[in-house]
């Protein structure tokens, strides 16, 4: 039996500055397992791109730092408070750190969108009315969203917008950390590069830690810093973007020089490639 | 260092003032309030932000407002000390107020009433001709599934009354057997004032086999089922699948409405028999244990009281009441648009309907059957 010796890959020095730690991870839905002791860092200020075939466990892994899905075992720290605290207070606490943007946007349907962007400032802060409105106006416009958005119910927007009233809401609070699931899937490639742009903005400006769930090769290569490949229940290979790509693994050769990854990392040279 | 504020305006000089530590949402009224304090005036204004920590979003907006707020009073408005990254932080959140639409518009209240008033009316009236629509679209595709032009599809059928008979078998026994006790206590009750105790088998046996033994067993199935298939129906078309069977082509009718008013119809049916045999178990038990009427006596009374034309009369409702649940749940189904909510109000919708329609079918067949001459 091999004794894996190495350090496992995903995790950051034991005193490194993490937003988030994973240790031992174990998740399953009934007898399938998903994650079979997973171990990874995401460092505070860093945006980690978490990639992984369909299947792989990337959402399940999301949702489970988050508390949507139950870990079967192991340990997961947030700003180093326990995430699996399953007290209110503590939970809550969590819940004022962190945005997520789900992958359809996940907006209150019954609201309009700048209904949705106050929840979470109604919800943890006692803002006056003018500012909560202004402060709403000012995301819809960060995001990038046309004037009459903001009056608009979800059912009335396309994809696209539906994902940045979506991220509208997740940065509502400002938060610590952003967790993104495919944020610039189903957008065509202008809107992909400025929301890739926008999240590279809020990331210098704020200090946001960002964990993103992506495909997206051009995302991968514009905007994060560190890249963790998910497969087999764990976290493959970790690091930047060249040191994954040299890493030995088939999932990992096929994603990375297949013609997209080429013409992602080569963009002048990708066709000829 | 704490958060602080500090202003400097000296009379006739520049404006200045000094923020120190975090800015962030939690205090942006703070920040908003204490900038306003100055009135724009020459020859400008200059934010010191040398001493901020830290500054969210929200901070930036309150400061980029304080700037659009002097310069459109035509005076100057500058940052001193900002790092490159706030400088753009700030530069980037646009402060200018009122620009963007946060609320539909609600007009003028007396107007927006009538507007109200008018689109209930008309989208009522639009109820009635898409209802009209549907049912002709049901009956066609049911006639052709009776003559053998479309296929039935069985197992959906089957599936469908599973759900909506068999396992409905234990909360509707349950239900029509109290019922049956409740009728004959009460009428026992009631009837012993007259010394006519005997006839609470009267009472029970006609009550429960022609009238509320199927209207019982019928407003049941409409909560548990029809508002099951105005859900189900609903969440199909939100989720698109509605619009995938027809790109399959297969007609949604078809697939999902047929079947539904079939099974509904049949297990009502039974459904409305095995109540109604519940309720006189129930009766039975009754007049045996307080009237000392033993259960042989007690069948030969109901075979005296119970005509035939009563029964009869029930189980040629029943199956009437089955397609009326199963066709209001599907067509409203159908009328979800739009959001989670609209699945809501017409799953309420296909339940109340359904009941209240079968209770006017009801009334008209009571007076249908008198003037037949079956009282």
């Amino acid at each position: 039996m091999a004794i894996d010796v190495q350090p496992r890959a995903g995790t950051l020095p034991d005193d490194a500055d993490v937003a988030v730690r994973v240790r031992g991870l174990v998740t399953g839905f009934g007898n399938q397992i998903v994650h079979n002791g997973l171990d990874l860092d995401v460092a505070r200020g860093e945006v980690l791109g978490l990639v992984g075939g369909s299947g792989s466990g990337k959402s399940v892994l999301m949702r489970t730092i988050i508390g949507l899905n139950p870990a079967r075992a192991g340990h997961i720290e947030i700003f180093g408070h326990d995430a699996l605290d399953p007290s209110p207070s503590a939970q809550r606490a969590l819940r004022r750190q962190w945005g997520v943007l789900f992958q359809e946007g996940a907006l209150f349907s019954g609201l309009t969108v700048a209904e949705n962007i106050e929840v979470p400032m109604r919800e943890f802060l006692a803002l006056p009315e003018d500012v909560m409105a202004a402060l709403a106006a000012t995301r819809l416009r960060q995001v990038g969203l046309p004037a009459d958005a903001g009056a608009k119910y979800p059912s009335e927007l396309s994809g696209g917008m539906k994902k940045r009233a979506g991220l509208a809401r997740a940065l509502a609070l400002d938060p610590a950390l952003l967790f993104l699931d495919e944020p610039t899937a189903g957008l065509d490639p202008i809107s992909a590069a400025a929301f890739d742009n926008l999240i590279r903005l809020l990331k210098d400006t704020l200090g946001l830690t960002l964990f993103l769930i992506t495909h997206d090769l051009d995302t991968l290569h514009a905007i994060c810093d560190r890249v963790a490949v998910l497969g087999e229940g764990r976290v493959l290979a970790c690091g930047t973007i060249d040191q994954v790509r040299q890493f030995d693994h088939p999932w990992v050769q096929e994603y990375f020089s297949g013609p997209r990854g080429r013409a992602a990392a080569h963009p002048a040279t990708g066709k000829a490639a | 260092m704490g958060t602080g504020i500090i202003w400097d305006a000296p009379a006739g000089g520049e404006a200045r003032v000094a923020l120190t530590g975090r800015w962030t949402i939690s205090e942006v009224t703070d920040l908003a309030d204490a900038l306003a304090r100055e009135a724009p005036r020459a020859p400008g204004l200059a934010i010191d932000l040398a001493g901020v920590e830290g500054l969210d979003t929200a901070g930036a907006w309150a400061i980029n407002r304080a700037i659009q707020r002097w310069e459109q009073a035509g005076f100057g408005a500058r940052l001193d000390g900002a790092s490159p990254d706030i400088a753009r932080l700030i530069a980037a959140v646009d402060g200018t107020p009122g620009a963007i639409k946060l609320r539909p518009d609600m007009g003028n209240p007396v107007v927006a009433r009538v507007e109200r008033i008018g689109k209930a009316l008309v989208l009522q009236g639009r109820n009635i001709t898409n209802f009209l629509g549907f049912l002709g679209h049901v009956l066609i595709v049911l006639g052709g599934t009776l003559i053998g032009r479309r296929r039935l599809r069985w197992h959906a059928v089957v599936h469908q009354a599973e759900a909506i008979g068999v396992n409905a078998l234990g909360i509707i026994g349950l239900l029509l057997f109290l019922v049956g006790l409740v009728i004959a206590q009460q009428g026992a009750v009631q009837l012993r004032q007259f010394g006519a105790e005997v006839f609470t088998v009267n009472l029970i046996g006609r009550a429960t086999t022609r009238e509320l033994g199927i209207l019982l067993t019928a407003i049941m199935v409409a909560g548990r089922s029809g508002s099951a298939f105005a859900a189900q129906i609903g969440s199909m078309k939100l989720n698109q699948e509605i619009d995938a069977l027809r790109t399959i082509g297969l007609d949604p009718i078809e697939v999902l409405v047929i079947p539904r008013v079939i099974a509904s119809s049949l297990m009502l049916l039974g459904l409305a028999f095995y109540g109604g045999l519940c309720a006189l178990v129930a009766g039975g038990f009754y007049v045996w244990s307080e009237l000392a009427m033993p259960p042989d006596s007690y069948i030969t009374r109901l075979q005296e009281v119970i005509l035939m034309s009563d029964f009869v009369i029930g189980m040629v409702k029943a199956p009437v009441f089955g397609f009326i649940i199963a066709i209001m749940g599907c067509f409203h189904g159908f009328q979800v648009t739009g959001n989670a909510e609209s699945v809501g109000t017409r799953t309420t919708q296909a339940v109340v309907e359904a009941i209240f329609v079968v209770i006017v079918f009801d009334a008209f067949f009571a007076f249908f059957f008198s003037l037949l001459g079956y009282n």
